[in-house]
């Protein structure tokens, strides 16, 4: 066998927008009218459009290849492509081994059967043998952490319980090739963490997965290349962190107004100059320089990171530290240097500045994106922060006879 | 063709569990289920009754116990045809999820449609069994025939099955044309009536390929004779063509279903 899961070679996809004749109502007339009069079958050929254009990737066995890109991309209808719900209108692609799809995970279940007997109608649906669910019966029930219910009929499980029971039948197929699609936004935290845990255990178990997510941190979390798509193209592909950068840097940028005072350079940089990708732990500094097109009073500036997620984790600002307020004159600029020890954990984060008077609550130049950094980290940590652990004691204790014959 | 079959039978626990999942619902409350697979065979048993009873008055013939049992022989499976294809029809819709996202044999949908009917057919039949045995009306060696004529039904199903399905997704008006036709399907059909009321004009009404097969289960129930078997080879052969014709059709036209859903 050859060491490529999977291949696509110059795939096209192309759809019809707006209804075409559905109704055999509607098609004979149309059909008389074209064998009678020679009039056009169908004008709905010219409102097509490619939902994709020339993409052609591969991926090795035992590869994690992660793809990104806007809604409408075409990142669901390659993997309908791949999984061979649709087909391609033109173009060749090549699966070795079992293909298993992780695209809605809880699409097989019936609502009036019990969770019991849908583990066994799902996994038969994603191609197990009735005798394998059996032998992992055990094994999912425990990873969906729901054997209390699993004599229950679906309908009366919350939408978190259905989810769970879904992945966990999924998570237990074993293929050869996994297509994960954005399954990871159902649950609750911990269930989340559990999902990519299995997923990166698949992966080390020398499984090919594709992985196809808008949480950038997951996608640098598991896969170490990355395409992105953009509107039915294939823009990028190439090493996660360089590809997740062209990706947010494609973000549309509020555009620059005539605002009194605004930032006119951020910079990150490490001892040795600018730089976007850091280890866990490591020492940065933030340029920041604000220029200013009328007198302005009481300036700070704020800086914070957010995760993927949106959600900020760091916050801080140049009042906050001490510093007196600045007043520019006009076309006059400030700049200031922060230092940062970056104890987050693995991930990407999007550094964001703004220039804020305190006093009146006044934001002057905000920049949710001003900077994308990257953090790697090689210590066995995971979660949003690193609070560099050390193992400083570690002893078994021998249950003790005194205690026994007591 | 023929890999596109051995797909089919490696997706075999599917096609069973697909079954066990429609039947299970179906009869979640157990007396409920019952009664659904007996009622519309007794509404269409009492209505072939009627109708042979006025027919019995104008002729001023007696109705004979054998007609009535003739009658009721040939009601249970025209209430599988009807059920299973109009089940069938909506099998890929009411699957829409699963046709979108998940690649197996998209053809197990119809062809477990018309095996859960088949359950149904089966609880309606043992029913049936009992009013034959209350009616005595005994038995002979070509009751062999049942299950040649019955299985030779449920092909004819499957086939007729598979190229309404596909054909529902691609058009809406599909189902309601088939449901006109199933309504009004019984009176083009041998089962009120005897094929023989007709004389020689009843041999078109055997073209119908359903005609021969139920007219064939009741002369070999009823009337201890065996069916005629060269009408039967026609039955067999236009089976045996739908169900090749539907499972090439609904296998060229299932790349297209998650597009046209």
């Amino acid at each position: 066998m050859s060491d490529v899961a999977l291949r696509m070679e110059h795939i096209y996809k192309k759809f019809r927008k707006g209804e075409t004749y559905n109704s055999l109502r509607d098609l004979l007339p149309a059909l008389t009218g074209k064998m009678f009069r020679g009039q056009e079958l169908d004008a709905g050929d010219r409102r097509e459009f490619w939902a994709l254009q020339d993409i052609s990737f591969e991926v090795k066995r035992g590869e994690a290849l992660g793809i990104i890109g806007h809604n409408g991309a075409g990142k669901s209808t390659a993997l309908k492509i791949l999984s061979r719900i649709m087909k391609p209108t033109k173009g060749c692609m090549i699966v070795n081994g079992r293909l298993s799809a992780l695209i809605e995970v809880a699409a097989g279940f019936h609502p009036d059967l019990t969770g019991m007997e849908n583990i066994f109608l799902h996994g038969t649906i994603l191609g197990m043998s009735k005798r394998e669910i059996q032998s992992k019966l055990d094994q999912i029930v425990a990873f969906s952490g729901i054997e209390e219910f699993i004599d229950t009929p679906v309908k009366r499980y919350s939408s978190g319980m259905f989810a769970r029971l879904g992945f966990s039948v999924a998570a237990h197929v074993d293929p050869e090739v996994l297509i994960v699609d954005e399954v990871l936004s159902v649950g609750d935290y911990v269930f989340q963490q559990r999902c990519m845990e299995r997923i990166q255990a698949v992966i080390r178990a020398g499984t090919t997965v594709l992985f196809v997510s808008h949480n950038l941190k997951a996608v640098t979390e598991i896969c170490p290349r990355t395409m992105l798509l953009e509107h039915g193209k294939v823009l990028a592909i190439d090493q996660t962190d360089v590809v997740a950068r062209r990706y947010l840097g494609e973000l549309p940028e509020a555009p620059e107004e005539n605002k009194p005072v605004y930032v006119s350079k951020v910079r990150v940089r490490d001892r040795a100059g600018e730089q976007s990708t850091f280890e866990s732990g490591q020492t940065a500094w933030v340029d920041i320089e604000i220029t200013a097109r009328e007198a302005v009073d009481k300036l700070a500036v704020v800086i914070w990171f957010t995760d993927d997620a949106q959600y900020t984790i760091f916050n801080t600002s140049t009042e906050r530290l001490g510093f007196a307020p600045v007043s520019l004159k006009a076309g006059g600029t400030y700049r200031c240097t922060f230092e940062l020890c970056l104890n987050m954990a693995h991930g990407t984060f999007q550094l964001a500045t703004d220039i804020f008077r305190y006093d009146n609550q006044r934001s002057y130049d905000r920049h949710n994106r001003a900077a994308t950094i990257f953090i790697g980290s090689s210590m066995a940590v995971r979660g949003a922060v690193n609070c560099f652990p050390k193992l400083i004691d570690s002893e078994t204790i021998a249950s003790s006879t005194e205690f026994c014959e007591v | 063709m023929k890999e596109e079959l051995e797909e089919l039978y490696r997706y075999r626990e599917l096609l069973y569990m697909i079954t066990y999942r429609d039947i299970k619902v179906r009869y979640k409350q157990s007396i409920m289920g019952f009664l659904w697979a007996i009622l519309m065979p007794i509404l269409i048993v009492m209505s072939g009754v009627m109708v042979r009873y006025a027919y019995a008055m104008v002729s001023h013939a007696p109705l004979k116990t054998a007609d009535i049992a003739s009658v009721a022989i040939k009601s249970v499976p025209w209430a599988f045809i009807v059920s299973s294809i109009r089940f069938t029809c909506q099998s890929l819709f009411g699957n829409r999820d699963l046709v979108v996202k998940i690649y197996f044999p998209k053809e197990i949908f119809p062809l477990a449609a018309v095996l859960a009917c088949l359950f149904d057919f089966v609880v309606a039949s043992s029913a049936l069994l009992i009013l034959l045995f209350l009616i005595k009306i005994g038995w002979s060696i070509y009751l062999l025939w049942v299950p040649v004529l019955v299985a030779t039904i449920v092909l004819l199903c499957m086939g007729i099955g598979m190229i309404v399905s596909a054909a529902s997704l691609f058009f809406r008006d599909v189902k309601y044309i088939v449901e006109i036709f199933l309504t009004f399907g019984i009176f083009f059909t041998p089962v009120f009536f005897d094929i023989r009321m007709f004389g020689d004009r009843g041999k078109w009404l055997m073209l119908n390929p359903f005609a021969p097969l139920l007219d064939g289960l009741s002369t070999c129930i009823a009337h201890h004779e065996s069916p005629d078997v060269q009408w039967y080879l026609y039955s067999l052969v236009f089976s045996l063509t739908s169900f090749l014709v539907g499972f090439v059709l609904f296998k060229h036209l299932e790349p297209a279903f998650a597009e046209s859903i």
